[in-house]
């Protein structure tokens, strides 16, 4: 008699990710038949809702596609209308757009650690239950997710669908009393981050190498954020122009997310694909600190992705401390726009990894046309072949129960974010 | 003997799950609500349960796919108190456009293969498919409202909540106007109060996140924001934004959509 069993596994609510998703699962003689990461939150289409926008409109609307990263969306769109009018930001407001991003990376990434993935590692279901046992730790994640939430009100007036961001600049510039005491807070939260680093990287982490192709922008003399060069670890360079000459997306009858390729295969955009191609971009202490946890970086390990967030917090909250040294508020926060037709693309790092924009305006400064690829639908593949390699070295005779534990933390792994890829989890195995 | 704690849950339809993070980002508050109440439904968080009987359900996201009919009618039947957050689930959300439009059509321009796509033609607040006991506006919803919400219900009274324009706000932060002294077409005058007069404090025009106030004016806003310069067809965009399925909103930006198709003589 075979040992192989026939399997139909049913996660129906997958629990810690951003939005709704499912995973089937059907395994028949011992082999895995169909593995589908199923995205099922409805479309809300804002493409479409963006045609016949006004320009100044576009960063309001598209902040509205993701709560927990509505900056990346606001920065890839400026960037995309500024380059169609031909306006290049002045250094100041440069300076505090990174910033305000920082904010954002914090935020995220303390929030996925925390309250999302670090729970998987330690055996806990939820951060409340994590808290009784590891208090010191919790508040500290809990601290950092306040203070990238304080940086992006001090820019934004509130951190989910902020509202300081503008064609050409901010509304408000903050004043120096706001920065100095930012900048109290941000100093104090500097040894924490630093902390943490240690701690992820001292998680009970699986060791599973395995081989994949990262993508991330890269900077001339920057750790990669508003802008710089689309490249891969398989040797990519183009400006973020070209991205559609290179990358695809196709649709699958199971999803509503679209699922992206670069010439034809899955990649990884993200935290450690980040990291992986921009190791020498980074402030020396967090270097220093990624090098005592013994990691050897660039890694192969997905679930290195954990440490990567820490070492991004810590360099965010460097960077934010750099960009405010000797802070003035400018004249004017923003320079003025005056609209033209072209087609302009932006292309920013999200805390989940690579966001691309490509709108049409026409001669009024409307929207004629808008596309997004956001990060989440750029994983959804790589995101498949992981699941199904690490389920099959698992070991598809473990229960049902182990399956889906091991599906869960996989995919949590990727901090997808289904609402951005418009799309949730549920996991069914089926066997058969 | 102590009462047993109040059963919680978070549910989520057709969001960006901003609204969700209004506890999410609560920080060690949200350690507190955990020790005040049950938590037995909150997916992002962690707690799994959807099915279950609770005393408090706040539902975000709007109603846009005929799966989510059914599943909203078992959580009114679980449901002591339902309470909607932000503009999805309290009026349709910026999604609700696609009512003013062809969904349909629009879905077959953006998927390859538009068959693959359960959904509805259009994208309903919650109170057009179950009874709904209280509504916290918002764009997104933030922690006082909700931890405010939780706190009068377990006390057993309904929150009283906030009546007044946008433009009271302004007033008691002494924020400079910035439709009379900038100009800018703002959407104050007609907008509940409730996010501390944001925009206008970053001397920039509300847009009405926060959804219409108690008995607003906006036939005289909308006559005001074309004498500001805007073509009706801007006045119409004003409306028809992130509340557009808010009645009073939707109302305002048909007219104004007729007046810049079919211009009054």
């Amino acid at each position: 008699m075979t040992q192989s069993r026939e399997i139909s596994l049913s996660v129906p609510v997958l629990a810690r990710v951003e939005g709704e998703g499912a995973l089937d699962l059907e395994v028949h003689g011992g082999h895995i038949e169909t593995l589908r990461l199923r995205i099922f939150e409805p479309p809300r289409l804002f493409e479409k809702f963006l045609e016949g926008r006004e320009y100044q409109e576009v960063p309001d609307m598209v902040a509205r596609i993701c709560g927990i990263c509505p900056v990346a969306y606001q920065m890839s769109a400026v960037q995309a209308i500024e380059g169609i009018f031909g306006l290049a930001p002045d250094p100041w407001v440069r300076a505090m757009r990174r910033v305000f991003y920082c904010g954002e990376w914090i935020q995220s990434h303390s929030l996925h650690i925390h309250l999302l993935a670090a729970p998987d590692f330690l055996g806990y279901g939820s951060v409340a239950e994590m808290a009784r046992a590891h208090p010191d730790t919790v508040r500290r994640g809990l601290a950092l997710q306040a203070l990238g939430n304080e940086i992006i009100r001090l820019f934004g007036g509130r951190s989910v669908h902020p509202v300081g961001a503008r064609v050409g600049g901010f509304h408000r510039a903050p004043s120096r009393a706001e920065v100095a005491a930012l900048q109290e807070q941000v100093g104090a939260a500097l040894p924490g981050a630093e902390a943490l680093v240690a701690w992820t990287a001292s998680l009970n982490l699986p060791n599973d190498a395995q081989d994949f192709v990262s993508v991330a922008l890269r900077h001339p003399d920057e750790y990669p954020m508003n802008e710089g060069r689309i490249v891969s670890s398989g040797g990519l360079d183009i400006p973020i122009s070209d991205y559609e000459a290179h990358f695809v997306e196709h649709q699958e009858p199971h999803s509503t997310a679209l699922y992206a390729s670069l010439e034809g295969r899955p990649y990884l955009v993200g935290p450690l694909a980040r990291l992986n191609l921009n190791l020498d971009r980074l402030h020396t202490p967090v270097r220093e600190a990624l090098g005592r946890t013994g990691i050897a970086f660039p890694s192969r390990n997905m679930f290195h992705s954990i440490v990567a967030r820490a070492a991004e917090i810590h360099h965010a909250l460097l960077e934010v401390t750099r960009l405010l040294e000797d802070y003035s508020a400018p004249e004017a926060p923003f320079a003025p726009a005056t609209p033209r037709s072209g087609t302009g693309h932006g292309c920013t790092e999200a805390p989940r990894g690579l966001l691309w924009h490509r709108y049409d305006l026409d001669a009024a400064g409307q929207v004629r046309h808008a596309r997004i690829v956001p990060p989440t639908s750029q994983n959804q593949a790589r995101i498949e072949a992981d699941l199904r390699r690490s389920l099959e070295t698992l070991g598809l005779e473990r229960d049902d129960e182990a399956l889906r534990q091991q599906a869960e933390m996989v995919i949590r792994n990727y901090d997808p974010c289904i609402s951005c890829a418009t799309h949730f989890l549920t996991v069914r195995v089926g066997r058969r | 003997m102590a009462a047993a704690k109040a059963r919680l849950a978070v549910h989520k339809f057709s969001s960006c799950d901003g609204c969700q993070l209004a506890f999410l980002n609560l920080g060690e508050d949200l350690l507190r609500l955990a020790e005040l109440v049950e938590i037995v439904h909150f997916a992002e968080a962690g707690p799994v349960d959807p099915e279950a009987p609770v005393d408090i359900a706040f539902v975000e996201g709007s109603i846009s796919t005929p799966e989510d009919e059914e599943r909203i009618r078992q959580i009114r039947k679980n449901s002591r108190w339902l309470i909607t957050i932000g503009a999805c689930a309290t009026a349709g959300g910026l999604q609700a456009l696609r009512n003013l439009a062809d969904g349909p059509g629009w879905i077959a321009e953006i998927y390859a293969q538009p068959g693959y796509i359960h959904s509805l033609a259009t994208s309903t607040p919650i109170a057009a498919h179950v009874p709904v006991d209280l509504e916290l506006w918002g764009c997104p919803v933030n922690g006082r409202q909700v931890l405010g919400a939780v706190r009068a219900l377990l006390f057993g009274v309904v929150p009283a909540l906030e009546q007044d324009k946008v433009c009271l706000e302004c007033k008691r932060h002494q924020a400079v106007c910035v439709l009379v002294a900038k100009g800018l077409p703002c959407m104050g005058p007609v907008t509940l109060a409730g996010c501390g007069a944001l925009c206008p404090r970053f001397g920039r025009d509300c847009y009405a996140c926060y959804g219409p106030a108690e008995n607003p004016n906006a036939a005289a806003l909308g006559r005001r924001l074309e004498g500001l310069g805007l073509v009706p067809e801007a006045v119409a965009r004003r409306f028809l934004f992130i509340n557009n399925g808010a009645p009073d909103f939707a109302e305002a930006g048909r007219h104004w959509q007729e007046q810049a198709h079919d211009p009054e003589p």
